[in-house]
């Protein structure tokens, strides 16, 4: 398949926030005001502000070891775009999609009706943030116009570790499952999160909900996002029922 | 550091102890996780559980303080194990020294300690000697009164069970630990010691680190390629800093300053060249009097180095309670000292006792204080509790360039003097340091002409020009490629040394060449080689050529320059047998081919078996009993001064009989005012005092406010929540911090007693942001290393509580 893809591989990544502060250098992102809540991640979510957040979670093994897992979060710039598909019914060219990259990108067109959508509504990984202020969601674009002159993204460029890779994406699969299989000699319960279905593959040593709980895109999420989504107005009773009250099974 | 960063990537077993490096070091972990990913064990032990542990591949947690402790169990281990590296020890350390009968060790005291002066009679810590002054040897190491044996009595004590006892960790961890890295001491495996502030801000710091280096002879770990004694340098440039002596006890290159009573050159260098009778003794330190004559010369070129050594001010002693950082600051306290020039520091937040530095500034009449933003020394007199009416001091803030700003070399952790270029333009009338420190000389020797004074000739007959570039105009300009010049060192005369002709003006090729005649200047000794007239600026080199030999251990001799002459891994003569044989082929940093070395410039260039390996030291041979430091020749076990125990199992001597401290101030001990363990720490997104940090906004959105990380238990205990706002008090004074409850942090189990830690950055002051917090600084104690002087930021007591109604 064409296009570029991230390798992300948390088994390496020590939360220093130097991809968080590239980012918003790069993209002349403001800081938000915050407070220490009692823990170091910070901001607490993503915004339109914060289009990249590193989360940390401190969890105990069943085994009693203690481990604090990191998770630098960005949008998953899917194959297939559940935020373009949905957004641009309500405005065309909200979302475009790279045809050489790949890349995912809200544009200013992305201003949708008030009140009609929240984020998971619009994404399974929720990820996209609306301006409170101007009402325009955004979220990462791959910082596609560095990539379009040859240079990485910013997150990749500030990386010590080799947490953060990018490239062709046959060869960042390739990275990917190579290092799967390095990985799953001390660690058999590694794993790739959706690696088919999107562009940001991440190497995990622990289930997911042990890095947060939108890491992959459950069947719970994509059943609620299918049952909110705007429909086509030929509708079946059956159909129009369903989607009111979120039942997808076969009871009227 | 010994060995370099790359190197890291060499090794089979990284102990990252005194660190947390992921966090603080972070582009060190690059080269971690390359080993990681080449097999090695990444074992990281630290009071808490940080990002570094997070990675690593065991932690342990120990108590803050009992690094001795635990290094002692190991020593004790490799010896009953026999885990050493037997021809290494043998040959290249000082194990087979027999020591005088005079020296003892006596429940936490050697002999010789003088408890009025609080100090040791080394004298009493010596070797056998034969009638040359050559120390005897006992080559089967056997002899009770050899170096091994002694070491092995002194360690008896460090069992596993008072191990476990007085630093938490458990005897499995102990074992566990002791086992993995000792493996490394197979003439074919490389293990290493990552560490930084967490051994080295201790009343026994210098201790911690030679208990490691202890270990690391032992096991045959110093010069070979993923092995060595690897300090994490702190500030970009510290380690420049350091070689330039900015330290008061030294002169550039490691030198001494000059003590009253040393009334000539001749006395001075006498004093501190060593001399040794021993023919296979290289002793590179006789060379002293080459290095100090090429110093004055440099200073003071229109004068013999006699004559103006006369110029060098003097201290009355070199101890480290007299002149170091806390006994100045005591000084100026006391309303000793006119005025201050404080540049690039803010002492305000990093000095021990913020309320006490900051009052000591209110008694200057002038300070100066040189940064590249305000901060909360520059504007000490309108801080919290500060009445401006009732301070007199004069205050001067001078900006300055950053060093993106200017051209320069920043010399890292491995020695590599790394030539910077200038980036932006510093802001319309901000100057570079160098700039500054031209014009304050031209201005002193101005006034000294005019006025006079006591004694003008030290600031009036400096060679400053030696620094800088004449323009077209004939004005002199504060150079950095000249001043690199001038480190390097170039000949002041023609002259011909070893049948090589040099001109005058010419750059003496390296430091086998300076002179104690005069007939060389060099700022540097230890730079001398770095610009010379054949390769010109070798700092500025970014050449990846290598052999493959040197490609297999990432040696890159050709990027950059580093010191000394350009030697990546520093006593690798020890990495090869006395044939010269590398111990390990496949990892070979030099290799003698019968006609000459290959691989990394080896340390002397002589042929195997001609001298000892390891040339530093006067008699040859590395130091597993020293006899040069303060507190005694073998590491000991002492509680930090201000403590959760009343005694521990391996001596009655509770704590360093030799430190530094205030001997008026109140400590802590067992005082249950205070009942938990302090420590101070830093984060990867802020920077040392926060004063450049501080004013990023994406930093202080990461890192918004003063933290204290404390254990579940401890919370529970004191009624504490996570992210509440607490009261953290110790005798200094007190201060507010967000509370962060976490199992990173865990209860020590102290001789069964549960003794709780408080975690806290130093990275915060009034300054800025709004409601951030103030320095921890603000209660860490006045007490010190008796060898460097430097503060035990790293373990003393207070108390947490509940903020009080109507408290802040």
């Amino acid at each position: 398949m064409k296009g570029k893809s991230f390798f992300v591989d948390l088994t390496l990544c020590t939360a220093c926030r130097g991809c968080q502060v590239a980012c918003k250098q790069w993209k002349k992102l403001p800081a938000e005001k915050t407070r220490n809540v009692g823990s170091h991640q910070n901001p607490q979510d993503l915004s339109s502000k914060t289009i990249r957040l590193v989360r940390f979670n401190e969890v105990r093994d069943d085994k009693g070891k203690l481990n604090w897992f990191f998770f630098p979060e960005q949008c998953r710039h899917c194959i297939e775009p559940p935020c373009k598909h949905i957004a641009n019914m309500y405005n065309s060219d909200a979302v475009i999609q790279d045809k050489e990259t790949g890349a995912v990108m809200m544009t200013d067109r992305a201003i949708l009706p008030e009140g009609r959508l929240e984020s998971w509504q619009l994404c399974p990984y929720n990820v996209p943030r609306k301006d409170e202020e101007t009402g325009l969601w955004s979220k990462c674009d791959m910082c596609n116009d560095r990539v379009k002159v040859g240079m990485l993204p910013a997150c990749v460029t500030s990386c010590p570790t080799g947490t953060m890779n990018f490239g062709n994406r046959d060869e960042m699969l390739e990275l990917a499952h190579r290092r799967l299989a390095e990985v799953q000699k001390t660690k058999p319960h590694a794993y790739l999160a959706d690696p088919e279905s999107v562009r940001v593959i991440y190497l995990c040593e622990a289930s997911p909900e042990n890095y947060h709980d939108s890491l992959i895109a459950s069947t719970e999420t994509t059943r609620k996002m299918v049952a909110k989504a705007v429909h086509s107005t030929k509708k079946t009773r059956r159909e129009f029922i369903t989607g009111r009250f979120g039942q997808t099974d076969n009871r009227a | 550091m010994t060995n370099h960063w790359n190197d890291i990537e060499n090794s089979d077993c990284i102990l990252i102890m005194g660190s947390n490096a992921a966090e603080n070091h972070p582009i060190s972990f690059k080269w971690v996780v390359k080993a990681q990913k080449k097999g090695a064990t990444v074992i990281h032990v630290d009071p808490r559980f940080t990002r570094t542990s997070a990675r690593s591949d065991m932690y342990m947690a120990l108590r803050s303080g009992t690094d001795i402790a635990v290094l002692g169990g190991m020593i004790k281990y490799i010896i009953e194990n026999k885990s050493y590296f037997y021809d290494y020890m043998r040959d290249y350390t000082n194990a087979s020294f027999l020591v005088a009968e005079e020296y003892g060790f006596d429940d936490g005291l050697f002999t010789g300690y003088h408890p009025e002066t609080t100090s040791y009679d080394k004298s009493k810590w010596a070797f056998k000697m034969d009638k040359d002054g050559v120390p005897l040897r006992d080559m089967t190491m056997e002899d009770p009164r050899c170096v091994l044996q002694l070491v092995k009595k002194h360690y008896e004590r460090y069992t596993l069970d008072k191990v476990s006892s007085i630093s938490g960790l458990s005897v499995k961890d102990l074992t566990s630990l002791y086992k993995t890295y000792a493996a490394t001491g197979k003439r074919d495996k490389a293990g290493t010691i990552m560490y930084a502030m967490g051994w080295t801000q201790h009343s026994t710091g210098v201790q911690n680190i030679r208990a490691m280096a202890m270990i690391q002879l032992m096991l045959g770990n110093i010069g070979i390629a993923g092995g060595g004694v690897n300090a994490l340098r702190g500030e970009g440039n510290v380690q420049g800093s350091t070689d330039y002596a900015l330290l008061y006890h030294i002169l550039p290159g490691y030198l001494k300053t000059p003590l009253a009573g040393q009334d000539t050159l001749e006395i001075y260098n006498n004093t501190y060249t060593p001399k040794s009778l021993d023919t296979k003794s290289a002793n590179w330190w006789q060379n002293y009097p080459k290095y100090s004559a090429s110093l004055i010369k440099a200073m003071y070129s229109e004068d013999t180095p006699e004559e103006a050594y006369n110029f060098l001010p003097r201290l009355d002693s070199h101890r480290a309670d007299k002149y170091s950082w806390i006994p100045m600051i005591d000084r100026m306290h006391r309303g000793k000292f006119t005025g201050s020039l404080i540049w690039g520091m803010n002492p305000a937040c990093s000095s021990p006792d913020s309320i006490k530095t900051r009052n000591a500034l209110a008694e200057l009449d002038w300070m100066v204080n040189v940064n590249l933003f305000q901060c909360e020394t520059s504007d000490f007199w309108k801080g919290p509790g500060m009445d401006p009416k009732k301070i007199k001091t004069e205050t001067f803030y001078l900006p300055c360039a950053s060093a993106i700003e200017k051209e320069g070399s920043i010399s890292n952790s491995g020695r590599w003097m790394q030539w910077r270029y200038a980036g932006p333009e510093p802001l319309d009338g901000v100057m570079t340091d160098g700039h500054y420190f031209h014009e304050l000389w031209m201005e002193l020797v101005r006034l000294y002409q005019e006025e006079g004074g006591a004694y003008p000739d030290p600031i009036t007959r400096l060679s400053f020009n030696n620094m800088c570039e004449k323009d077209d105009k004939g004005n002199f300009h504060f150079s950095a490629q000249q001043t690199a010049k001038l480190a390097n060192g170039w000949f002041t005369k023609d002259v011909t040394i070893n049948g090589k002709e040099f001109k005058k003006g010419q750059q003496v090729p390296s430091f086998a060449f300076l002179q104690a005649d005069g007939s060389t200047l060099s700022g540097n000794w230890l730079y001398c080689n770095s610009v010379t007239d054949e390769d010109g600026n070798k700092s500025e080199r970014r050449d990846r050529t290598q052999t493959p030999e040197q490609e297999r251990i990432g040696l890159f001799p050709n990027w950059t320059w580093c010191w000394p002459v350009n030697r990546r891994i520093i006593y690798n003569r020890a990495s090869v047998d006395m044939k010269g044989n590398p111990w390990n082929p496949e990892k070979s940093v030099i290799r003698w081919d019968g006609k000459k070395w290959q691989g990394d410039v080896p340390d002397g260039g002589w042929a195997p078996g001609t001298y000892h390996p390891f040339i530093m030291r006067k008699h040859g041979f590395a130091q597993l009993f020293g006899p040069g430091l303060a507190d005694g020749p073998l590491p000991e076990h002492y509680e930090p001064l201000e403590c959760p125990v009343e005694s521990h199992p391996f001596s009655s001597q509770l704590s360093n009989p030799t430190a530094v401290h205030i001997a008026t101030e109140l400590k802590a001990m067992c005082d249950p005012r205070f009942p938990f363990v302090g420590t101070t720490y830093r984060i990867t997104e802020h920077w040392q005092s926060g004063s450049m940090t501080r004013w990023q906004s994406w930093l202080v959105e990461a890192e918004p406010q003063m933290f204290a990380e404390i254990s579940p238990e401890l919370a529970k205990l004191r009624g504490i929540e996570n992210g509440e706002r607490v009261m953290l008090e110790s005798v200094r004074g007190s201060m507010w911090a967000i509370a962060m409850v976490t199992e990173r942090i865990q209860t020590f189990i102290i001789d069964g007693a549960r003794i709780h830690m408080v975690g806290m950055p130093w990275h915060y002051g009034w300054i800025t942001p709004v409601d951030g917090g103030d320095s921890a600084n603000m209660i860490t104690p006045n007490v010190g290393d008796p060898n460097t002087g430097i503060p035990e930021y790293k373990a003393f007591m207070l108390n947490i509580r509940k903020l009080r109604e109507g408290e802040k």
